[in-house]
């Protein structure tokens, strides 16, 4: 098997090297029950492919939600779309799709054996993940900050707040407590690994510190952004529209005679149609994220593999496969992104 | 193993011959990153302009042409067995029935709902 140059045999404390049957004929990756590596690589495909049509049907039920809860109330979907930032949804988007080209080119590196490539490109469809997280939790707790809260949970602040006099919870700094825990853990591990000689062991921990790190570019970018395009498109989003997008009990659709007094029982009732709307809001970029957050496991899995070198293009499987997921992790996400973004 | 990879031999392309699966050349993915990216700056460009009730389908067909990209290229799907693309889209025919038969069902009985609930809505 392929073993490159600067790969370390003092990794992890000295393991046997697995590398050594180059001239016996024997490809150590192929199991027994498979004629050829054509024959099982094939196999693994059909069987990932099976794997993302039962995911397309899960996520096909919350669509199913989606529409059926959007063409029996568009005004709430009208009124919706003033919450959520399209310049910020856009951006992450742009961002899920690098990490495609990256998850894609790293395929494309381990079919070609290169190593460091492979290791570069894994890394940065990790970081792209995490800073995808970080505008996600600033987008999140600025609506919890907001009382946006799902179903029966679903206070909106009182209304007439201009735009940024609004409270800020505590909530962001909770949702970045994961990120600061593992950029110390992981910078502490890569210092420690190098400190011992374990360099390929040290050099995953530096990735996965970049990745973390990461996350913090998110949230920067997520505080930012909105600010940008408020200045830039002054005309857009100037205060009447940014007002009303923080002043969650006004139905604009409905006439000014029946804005809100809560105890309105239509009003009442234009409130809770928007608890479903943010229902549904949360649960399918929740399970999305989720979806994220596993990929990113087995992404990191991947990356201790890369480093010691064990894919070539004999050998590739376990990158393809997980490409292909998240492949359909980002597909999924280009249709949530103008369905609930781009509503006008 | 007769070809043992090397990671910056000229014969990239010879070896590619020898890999289990199509190699996507470099150019093609980052062309189909840039259409997808461009794709991205229109749709949120069009909610700009008022586009009336085409809006959603201007959108979604969009979002359409950006996931095929993907699974074609991305995914490999041009190259690989026509047998896993016909997995795929018989699942997006079972996800088109699911949502097809739901929307008949809710806009026939919506109506009826709506009336029967105090103040006109649910």
């Amino acid at each position: 098997m392929h073993q490159t140059a600067n790969s370390d045999a003092g990794y992890a404390g000295g393991e046997a090297d697995p590398h050594g049957h180059d001239s016996h004929g024997h490809d150590p990756h192929l199991a027994h029950h498979f004629e050829t590596s054509q024959q099982q690589f094939a196999a693994g495909k059909l069987g990932m492919w099976l794997f993302l049509v039962t995911e397309v049907l899960f996520f096909g039920g919350l669509f199913v939600a989606y529409a059926v809860y959007r063409s029996n109330h568009p005004e709430v979907f009208v009124d919706a779309h003033k919450y959520l930032d399209k310049v910020l949804g856009g951006f992450n988007t742009i961002v899920l799709l690098l990490s495609s080209l990256t998850m894609a080119w790293g395929v494309r590196c381990a079919q070609l054996g290169q190593r460091r490539g492979l290791v570069w490109c894994l890394t940065l469809t990790l970081a792209c993940a995490s800073l995808f997280l970080g505008v996600k939790a600033v987008e999140y707790t600025h609506k919890w900050d907001l009382g946006l809260y799902w179903g029966q949970a679903f206070v909106p602040q009182a209304a007439d707040m201009p735009h940024g006099d609004h409270e800020h919870g505590p909530w962001l700094w909770y949702l970045c407590l994961p990120a600061v825990l593992a950029t110390a853990g992981y910078g502490l591990k890569a210092a420690v690994h190098q400190a011992r000689g374990h360099t390929q062991a040290a050099a995953v921990a530096f990735c996965l510190t970049l990745t973390a790190l990461a996350f913090f570019a998110g949230v920067g970018a997520g505080k930012a952004i909105p600010a940008l395009t408020g200045q830039f498109l002054a005309v857009e989003q100037d205060t009447a529209a940014h007002a009303a997008a923080h002043r969650p009990l006004d139905l604009s659709s409905r006439p000014p005679a029946e804005q809100l007094v809560i105890r309105d029982p239509e009003a009442a009732s234009g409130i809770s149609l928007l608890a479903i709307f943010f229902s549904i809001y949360y649960l399918m970029t929740g399970v999305h994220v989720v979806h994220i957050l596993a990929g990113m496991g087995v992404i990191a899995w991947l990356l201790g593999r890369a480093m010691r070198g064990e894919f070539s293009g004999q050998y590739f499987s376990p990158v393809d496969f997980t490409g292909l997921y998240w492949h359909l992790v980002d597909l999924i996400w280009i249709y949530l992104f103008p369905l609930l973004y781009l509503i006008h | 193993m007769t070809t043992t990879p090397h990671s910056h031999s000229p014969a990239a392309d010879d070896r590619a011959a020898h890999s289990l699966a199509h190699v996507m050349p470099v150019p093609v993915l980052i062309g189909v990153f840039l259409a997808l990216v461009l794709l991205t700056v229109v749709t949120v460009v069009a909610t700009f302009f008022p586009t009336g009730s085409f809006e959603i389908w201007i959108s979604l067909g969009i979002a359409t042409v950006k996931a095929s990209l993907v699974a074609v290229y991305f995914m490999h799907l041009r190259y690989d067995t026509p047998l896993n693309a016909l997995i795929f889209v018989f699942g997006l025919i079972f996800v088109a029935l699911f949502l097809g038969l739901t929307m008949m069902d809710t806009h026939q009985y919506q109506p009826d709902l709506m009336i029967n609930q105090p103040n006109g809505v649910d």
